[in-house]
């Protein structure tokens, strides 16, 4: 399948994109956690806007920035509760243009 | 926030809660509808066709001034393995009618339109409000809404929830569960800009029509799901979505699947030179009839995706959205006009009514599709797909073989693929679950 080289940059995608950031409140929040589950591993691959990473620690980190309010997270890890889903703030968040 | 108290209160402006809106205010009932984004469609995501009866039912006379692309007079089948494509296509003189059936759309404009036709029926709509929970009498009866606006509370006799496949508020309101990851898909979507000549020439079109391609196959890489690309007048939408357990089964990286179909030697003539302009993501509820939670309760209606109406095999929401939104708002005027309370028992008028249009019937035709399509998924967005072109390549390639040989050399490659049972077996699944 996909190697390193024909594999895209997700970031340039987003680019695209007009979003209106509610900074310091991120929609989206991981439980605090040592090894992470499947569930968030699988998120690092699968999340559209790949919100989701692993750090040096090994740990699962979440930067909603790019989030385009897909819910496809929340889904994956409602039986590990591993997440907090919300809604942006009214206003905030994703703007499509186009949709 | 604004005047306290409502006849109805409808969550979210999609086509569900705008028709229902709509309705509800076009027979002069005391409206307001609530938005989370800045305006109607900034959070919306659709491919998108449009189509004409549902709208047609609620604005008869839309096309004078609703945000069209293109009206749609082919439709194109694509089985796609890695190098080459089986096709089928319709195209038909007589979608050049004079009230076309399809069309296609811009979601954001087609609801900012829809939301100024909302507001001028008298209903009041609030955006950049996002509604938290249902607010409930001592009877459990819900009798408003808490907003995320201070002093956000708005009460009302029925609460309409509009709110889409991620309907927070009514799952934390525990009037239904959390989706599976195996009854929604995920899609993702680009926006391509093209000049309007240069899509014509492409698609082999004159003036506003349009060509829509729906295409599966190796594409999705042995997962349920299909990719779509749809004209419209300067654009193109493309996109793909699969079911999001064979997402997180397989480890796949959506906006890679995209890239992968974008790249399809049958996909990248179409695109080339366009300039991209949007990266979108949605979920997609389409775990079909079995999936459909409660719809109504004391105090409270569901409509559209938040009620998972979504029929997958023919990619019909939008139609069904607006349908039930309208049914619901229908059966909330006539209990409004003969004063009678919106209690669970009344308000089963609503799925009554529903009953009786196409929405229920065919969500209820299809109810095994879902469960055929993901049991089978190998096969049918794998296999078939790759036997297929191979068939195709063997019957088309003039290389001195003789015909019976090729004959047989394609049945072979069936057999040895997926025995005759195995095959008569699909096939008789299949036409089961179609029933
Ligand atoms: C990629 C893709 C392609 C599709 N293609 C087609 C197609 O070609 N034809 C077709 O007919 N259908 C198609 N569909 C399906 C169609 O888009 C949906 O069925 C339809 O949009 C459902 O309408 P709705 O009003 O129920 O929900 P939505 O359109 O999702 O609207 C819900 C609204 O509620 C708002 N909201 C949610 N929660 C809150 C809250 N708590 N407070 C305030 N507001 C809230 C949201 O911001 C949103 O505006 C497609 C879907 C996708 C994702
Ligand atoms: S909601 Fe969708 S886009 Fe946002 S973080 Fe979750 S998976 Fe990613």
């Amino acid at each position: 399948m996909s190697t390193e080289t024909d594999s895209v940059k997700v970031e340039e995608k987003l680019y695209y994109n007009r979003y209106v950031v509610d900074a310091g409140r991120p929609h989206v929040k991981i439980r605090p956690h040592e090894v992470p589950s499947q569930a968030l591993l699988a998120l690092t691959k699968i999340c559209p806007a790949g919100c989701y990473a692993l750090n040096d620690k090994g740990q699962v980190e979440v930067t909603p920035d790019g989030c385009m309010e897909c819910g496809t997270c929340r889904i994956v890890c409602a039986d590990t509760h591993d997440i907090e889903w919300n809604y942006p703030r009214g206003g905030f968040g994703v703007l499509f243009k186009f949709g | 926030m604004v005047e306290q108290r409502f006849d109805a209160i409808v969550v979210g402006a999609g086509p569900s809660g705008n028709a229902a809106a709509y309705t509800l205010a076009k027979e002069g009932l005391n409206v307001l509808q609530l938005e989370r984004g800045e305006y109607a469609g900034s959070k919306n995501v659709q491919g998108a066709i449009l189509y004409s009866d549902a709208l047609e039912k609620l604005i008869p006379n839309f096309r004078e001034d609703a945000p069209l692309e293109r009206h749609v007079i082919e439709q194109r089948l694509w089985m796609l393995d890695d190098a080459s494509y089986t096709g089928m296509h319709y195209r038909s003189e007589e979608f050049n009618e004079e009230k076309p059936n399809r069309y296609t759309i811009i979601r954001a404009q087609f609801d900012k339109w829809f939301s100024q036709k909302v507001r001028d029926a008298g209903a009041t709509v609030l955006y950049e409000t996002t509604v938290k929970e249902l607010i409930r009498n001592t009877s459990g009866k819900v009798i408003g809404v808490q907003t995320d606006r201070e002093d956000g509370a708005v009460m009302a006799d029925v609460v309409i929830l509009a709110e889409g496949v991620n309907g927070l508020v009514g799952q934390r309101s525990g009037l239904r569960d959390e989706l599976k990851p195996d009854t929604v898909a995920l899609a993702v979507k680009e926006m391509h800009f093209l000049p309007r000549d240069v899509i014509e020439s492409r698609f082999n079109l004159k003036g506003d029509e349009g060509v829509v391609i729906e295409a599966m196959g190796s594409v999705t890489l042995g997962m349920t799901g299909t990719a779509f690309l749809y004209t419209n007048e300067e654009s193109i939408s493309v996109g793909i979505g699969c079911l999001v357990s064979d997402f997180t089964e397989k480890r796949e990286a959506p906006y890679e699947l995209l890239e992968r179909f974008k790249s399809h030697p049958a996909i990248a003539p179409l695109l080339a030179g366009s300039e991209v302009k949007e990266y979108a993501a949605h979920l997609i509820p389409e775990g079909g009839y079995n999936a459909i939670p409660s719809l109504f309760g004391d105090g409270w209606l569901m409509v559209g995706d938040a009620g998972h109406f979504v029929n997958a095999v023919h990619r019909e929401g939008s139609n069904l959205a607006m349908t039930t939104g309208r049914v619901a708002a229908e059966t909330v005027v006539r209990l409004h006009r003969m004063r009678k309370e919106m209690t669970k028992a009344n308000l089963a008028e609503y799925q009554e009514r529903l009953e009786k249009t196409f929405v229920l019937k065919d969500m209820r035709k299809y109810r095994k599709i879902p469960a055929f399509l993901h049991g089978n998924k190998e096969t049918l967005f794998g296999l078939y797909p790759r036997l297929l072109s191979k068939a195709a390549q063997t019957w088309f390639r003039v290389d001195g073989l003789d015909k019976k040989a090729k004959e047989k050399a394609i049945v072979s490659s069936f057999r040895q693929a997926r025995t005759l049972r195995g095959m008569i077996g699909d096939a008789f699944k299949l036409a089961r679950a179609w029933r």
